[in-house]
């Protein structure tokens, strides 16, 4: 087991590896930005080492700077989180060249995976179904009207080093195709320096439900089920819920066999997720797969009774997993409580917390790095805590919601609690009536 | 007033040590300003100090008519920081990189500086290695080594105060 862990992240998720590692007892490094002195999770590690100014591309994002700091302290693994270089293949391999273990996904499985284009192609070939579009990169104009012929309008033209919801757009029909090529190409370009595009027909109000999977490095690979991420605005998820109120036992057994195949197509190791769409005849479609643990890990550990920070580290050790598949047992909700001003547009709101107060009670979960007296930096995201509640019945987790809300006192900075609040009280969401489509029509 | 106008106008506010000139026409109005000159006076054109706005004479312009040109000689950003120790005059040097500090190329050589000694821009002050390479540390800043802030061959991180230097 390693002895010493370096988390390359900040903010809640750098604690919620610190408090892991301290259970297992493996000594701790973080690492800040001058902008973070002040975090938490640089006061509960054992040794902390600043890395560079406060822009994460001279920080956070600097892997010589990083890398450096594990050599310093003797860390003898990283654990990068989730963003920033979780996903980043150089890193990985830079992590290797080092001999020090990089506590995620191989170079390999990163590019396989992070490239969308391809990610589609190694998926079709191990069977996996995937949404009807072009095989891979879509060489023109010509080749893109060609293949929305053959799979029908709607199409959406994506970028292949996308990732954020941008580089995307949509054609109706054959008339809207031109416009839609020009401009998914050139935001692509923009945003990840790269304007290859592959096309797919649009599943019009899908539902978005992942698969949570664990890999060993001896082939073996378990699904942990699914959650619900549908509640979404611009493509960034506000709520996440598991079971999937859409979900079936037969739906879950086929989503989860399909989830397992993608991940021993690509001999995946550690913990991943495998994100699907789902219509409304509950046929499902791979979308994409992520290869680092996500923010909403969190709620999959609630009911399943978990701990899948754990289970990553111990995979990165060259553990086994156990073998059979986890179902929910309970069922849990989270909110993504962030900085930000639900009454004018969500405008990111970055400051100091003047009052803080967390709800507390059964079934109360918090994951946070924030504390009264805190100045959020504007550099980084807007996130302030993960609001979960857990129960034994929906109806039950959405009561506690709503009252753990009411309880939440954050002053001093806006917050999305009054929107969290207005959704919690939804018809539609009560009824777990809700698709992708949901926010596009939700008022606030 | 041209642009050849305006820059002797800007080299001779600046060479004069007045701090502040405002000039207005019928159909222009120009506004330049230079930090007060450090005690030492001329000599300070080529010390450049990183804080908010370097210590040299930047003039500031506010022209009604088009295409600001360049302010002169301003000096690009070096790596390491000091910053001025507002209650000693000292200027503290910080490092520009993670990583382990040497005092002197080899443990058999000599320190690059002493405590006492005077240092040029350019000058070595010490080697931060990190993965197996050797970076020389330049100054940034002339004036003279008043405290070595870290021990030899220990781990440094980044922005931690390496010197106490004396500008004058």
């Amino acid at each position: 087991m390693f002895k010493k862990i370096l988390i390359a992240n900040r903010g809640e998720i750098a604690l919620r590896v610190i408090r892991t590692c301290k259970e297992m007892g493996i000594k701790t490094v973080a690492v800040y930005s001058t902008a973070d002195k002040e975090s938490l999770h640089v006061r509960f590690a054992d040794e902390a080492v600043c890395i560079g100014p406060a822009p994460s591309a001279l920080s956070y994002l600097q892997i010589p700077n990083i890398i450096a700091a594990a050599e310093i302290t003797n860390a003898d693994a990283i654990h990068p989180g989730y963003g920033f270089l979780s996903e980043n293949a150089k890193f990985s391999k830079v992590c290797q060249e080092h001999n020090i273990k990089f506590i995620g996904a191989t170079p390999e499985q990163i590019d396989g995976m992070g490239d969308k284009a391809n990610a589609k192609a190694t998926m079709i070939k191990a069977g996996v179904p995937c949404i009807p579009g072009s095989k891979g990169l879509l060489k023109d104009l010509d080749e893109a009207y060609k293949i929305a012929e053959k799979i029908k309008y709607p199409v959406i033209l994506k970028a292949t080093a996308g990732g954020g919801g941008k580089g995307m757009r949509l054609a109706w029909k054959k008339e809207e195709l031109p416009n839609a090529w020009d401009q998914a190409k050139q935001e692509s370009k923009a945003a990840f320096s790269n304007d290859g595009l592959y096309m797919e027909k649009y599943i019009e109000e899908p539902r978005h439900i992942e698969i949570q999977i664990a890999g060993d490095q001896f082939g073996d690979v378990c699904h942990l089920s699914e959650r619900d991420c549908s509640i979404q605005r611009r493509h960034q998820k506000l709520v996440e819920e598991t079971p999937s109120p859409f979900m079936t036992k037969k739906l879950r057994k086929e989503m989860g066999a399909a989830a397992i195949k993608a991940a021993k197509a690509v001999k995946y190791e550690g913990v991943g997720t495998v994100e699907f769409l789902v219509d409304k005849n509950r046929d499902f479609y791979f979308m994409e797969m992520n290869t680092r643990i996500q923010v909403e890990h969190t709620i999959t550990e609630e009911v399943i009774n978990f701990d899948l920070i754990k289970e990553q580290i111990k995979l990165a050790a060259g553990h086994k997993i156990s073998g059979k598949n986890y179902e929910p047992i309970m069922h849990a909700i989270q909110c993504r409580i962030n900085a930000e001003d639900p009454y004018n547009n969500f405008r990111p709101s970055p400051g100091k917390i003047t009052e803080y107060h967390e709800p507390g009670g059964h079934g109360i979960r918090i994951d946070t790095h924030v504390y009264a007296g805190y100045t959020i930096p504007s550099h980084y995201d807007s996130m302030i805590a993960k609001l979960i509640t857990v129960a034994q019945t929906r109806e039950e987790a959405i009561l506690k919601m709503r009252r753990a809300l009411d309880e939440y006192i954050i002053e001093g900075v806006k917050s999305t609690i009054p929107f969290h609040q207005k959704l919690m009280l939804d018809d539609k969401f009560n009824e777990g009536d809700f698709t992708t489509a949901f926010m596009d029509t939700f008022k606030f | 007033m041209n642009q050849k106008e305006i820059q002797e106008l800007i080299r001779f506010v600046s060479k004069s040590g007045v701090t502040e000139v405002e000039i207005e026409e019928k159909d222009f109005k120009i506004t330049i300003k230079s930090e007060p000159k450090r005690r030492k006076g001329d000599n300070d054109d080529n010390v450049v100090y990183i804080q908010q706005q370097p210590m040299q004479a930047m003039p500031q312009q506010q022209i009604a008519a088009p295409a600001a040109p360049a302010a002169p000689a301003a000096a690009p950003a070096p790596a390491a920081a000091p910053v001025e120790d507002e209650s000693s005059k000292y200027i503290t040097v910080k490092s520009p990189m993670i990583g382990t500090f040497y005092r002197s190329s080899s443990p058999d050589k000599p320190a690059f500086i002493e405590v006492g000694n005077n240092v040029k821009v350019g000058d070595t002050v010490c080697i931060i290695e990190a993965m197996k390479l050797f970076n020389e540390i330049e100054a940034e800043i002339q004036g003279k080594i008043i405290k070595v802030l870290v021990d030899d061959a220990t781990p440094v991180e980044y922005d931690q105060p390496l010197f106490l230097v004396d500008p004058s």
